[in-house]
């Protein structure tokens, strides 16, 4: 794995025995000597810690006023930046030409600047296209901090321990804290479905931060394995695997993430990159959705297995584009995208597995019930 | 008892061979949430695809070691998966099969072999 890149806490998940995977370009953790279906279940039930570092941080800065870099941002993704007050977070979309999604993000308004937390496969993509689309802002890579994330219903009590003025965070809240380990910036969310913090901390301080944390009784590292069954769980997408240039917001189930000031009618509509794709779509409805589906029995159901809507016969009508056995659920779950008249919740269909076609039923997402602290 | 090269264990138990998978295997797949087992009488070449196994990370296929027919499924493991984790070199075997070339148990491994195959 030498021509992969190592985060500030290598180190630490070979010396806590982790299973290392290359991901994203990276060196990272699929799982810890207790497995995946204990790290899921511990993050459920007290505090798992994930090092999230490979994700890409990155500043946006005007050369004049906060206001320029949030207006100039708007013609990029969907979403209302500029009445996203100082010391909020909000999760949006970049989309191209065709309505289809280029990344999910967190930005949030750090007062002077945007704060930015991009996906780590697409990174250098996303840096390029801000430079592109945003020649009048300051693109800055963050290159020298970590970023972590503690996650559970225990994550209040432990990190409120070590950096006290979290605890009265809401979520999707964000700050810069002073603290034993230098400057942390935290902001009050995850990709768990669970209450909990993502932590920027320097490199340098990162190993300490993250040994403080696990030295209490209630935190367990956790690797990508259980990351990824817990946001599943959650209803949470993937990019690259539940939404890609392939597939719209409103598709995915994501027209929440667009406020109505961008929307038909508001007083900033449309202006970003497939507009008229997805404003129709938010009025007329797309032509197929992601929808959550459950597996009869307990086989999972993975990425790429095909969707009936009868058992014998026909062409496919839709696709998996996650599955997986739900620890906290206690069954199979799947995403995927069926037609629109197919989205309906308790709509029958069968997906194909080894040659056979099992039974799945549209769910609400959701599978198991968010805990965030509101 | 013989092992193979998918890293199965076989066992002689009153003239039929049952069949489960190794420590190394159960460490290698991760947790362990579904089992498929095969209909008790199916008759089976080697190497068909006789059980279906899921991990938390992928499904994997058991194949039959012998020619034969399988005689008894382990119906405990379709409950309770995990078991396999727990105790794969024990309770959580897969199936018993009566072979119809005894002599096929002679290409396996002997324990330490499969040690050695294992590095």
């Amino acid at each position: 794995m030498s021509d992969l890149e190592t985060t500030p806490l290598t180190a630490l998940h070979r010396a806590l025995g982790a299973k290392m995977v290359p991901f994203a370009g990276y060196e990272m953790p699929v799982q810890f000597p207790a497995g995946v279906l204990k790290e899921h279940l511990h993050t459920r039930a007290a505090a798992g810690l994930f090092d999230v570092s490979h994700m890409g941080q990155v500043i946006v800065r005007s050369g004049e006023s906060h206001e320029s870099a949030a207006a100039a941002m708007e013609a990029l993704l969907p979403v209302d930046v500029l009445d996203l007050p100082e010391g909020r977070q909000r999760y949006g979309v970049f989309t191209n030409e065709t309505g289809g999604i280029l990344d999910d993000l967190m930005l949030a308004n750090r007062g002077d600047h945007l704060f930015l937390v991009v996906n780590a496969a697409r990174r250098d993509h996303d840096i390029a296209h801000l430079r592109a689309g945003l020649p009048r802002c300051r693109i800055e890579e963050i290159k020298h901090r970590a970023l972590l994330a503690l996650q559970g219903p225990k994550a209040e009590a432990v990190l409120a321990g070590l950096v006290p003025g979290v605890a009265s965070m809401r979520f999707m809240d964000v700050g810069v804290f002073r603290s034993d380990h230098g400057e942390l910036w935290i902001s009050r969310s995850g990709y768990t479905g669970e209450d909990g913090y993502e932590i920027s901390v320097g490199a340098g301080e990162a190993e300490t931060l993250a040994r403080a944390l696990l030295a209490h009784e209630d935190v367990a590292p956790v690797g990508l394995g259980a990351r990824d069954s817990l946001r599943l769980e959650a209803g949470l997408c993937l990019y690259g695997h539940d939404i890609d240039t392939n597939t719209t917001p409103v598709e995915a189930g994501l027209a929440w993430a667009i406020q109505k000031v961008r929307r038909l009618g508001g007083i900033r509509e449309g202006g970003f990159p497939g507009a008229e794709r997805i404003l129709d779509e938010l009025e007329n409805g797309p032509t197929r959705r992601r929808v959550g589906l459950r597996p009869e029995g307990r086989a999972p159901m993975r990425e790429g297995t095909e969707l009936h809507a009868v058992a014998e016969g026909g062409d496919p009508v839709g696709k998996i584009t996650s599955g997986a056995f739900g620890p906290t659920l206690q069954a199979p779950m799947s995403m995927g995208y069926v037609p629109a008249d197919m989205a309906r919740e308790g709509t029958r269909l069968y997906g194909d597995v080894r040659g056979r076609r099992r039974p799945v039923t549209v769910t609400p997402l959701p599978f198991v019930p968010a805990g965030f602290k509101r | 008892m013989k092992f193979t090269e998918e890293h199965e264990w076989l066992r002689d138990e009153d003239g039929v061979t049952v069949v489960g998978i190794t420590q190394h295997a159960a460490e290698q797949l991760g947790d362990i949430v579904f089992v498929e087992l095969p209909e008790p009488g199916t008759e089976v070449s080697k190497d068909d695809e006789v059980v279906v196994i899921e991990s938390v990370k992928a499904a994997s296929d058991i194949l039959a070691p012998l020619d034969g027919e399988i005689t008894e499924v382990n119906e405990a493991l379709t409950d309770e998966p995990g078991k396999v984790n727990e105790d794969p070199m024990g309770d959580a075997w897969f199936f018993k099969i009566k072979a119809a070339e005894p002599s096929q148990m002679d290409d396996y491994m002997d324990e330490a072999a499969y040690q050695d195959f294992l590095g």
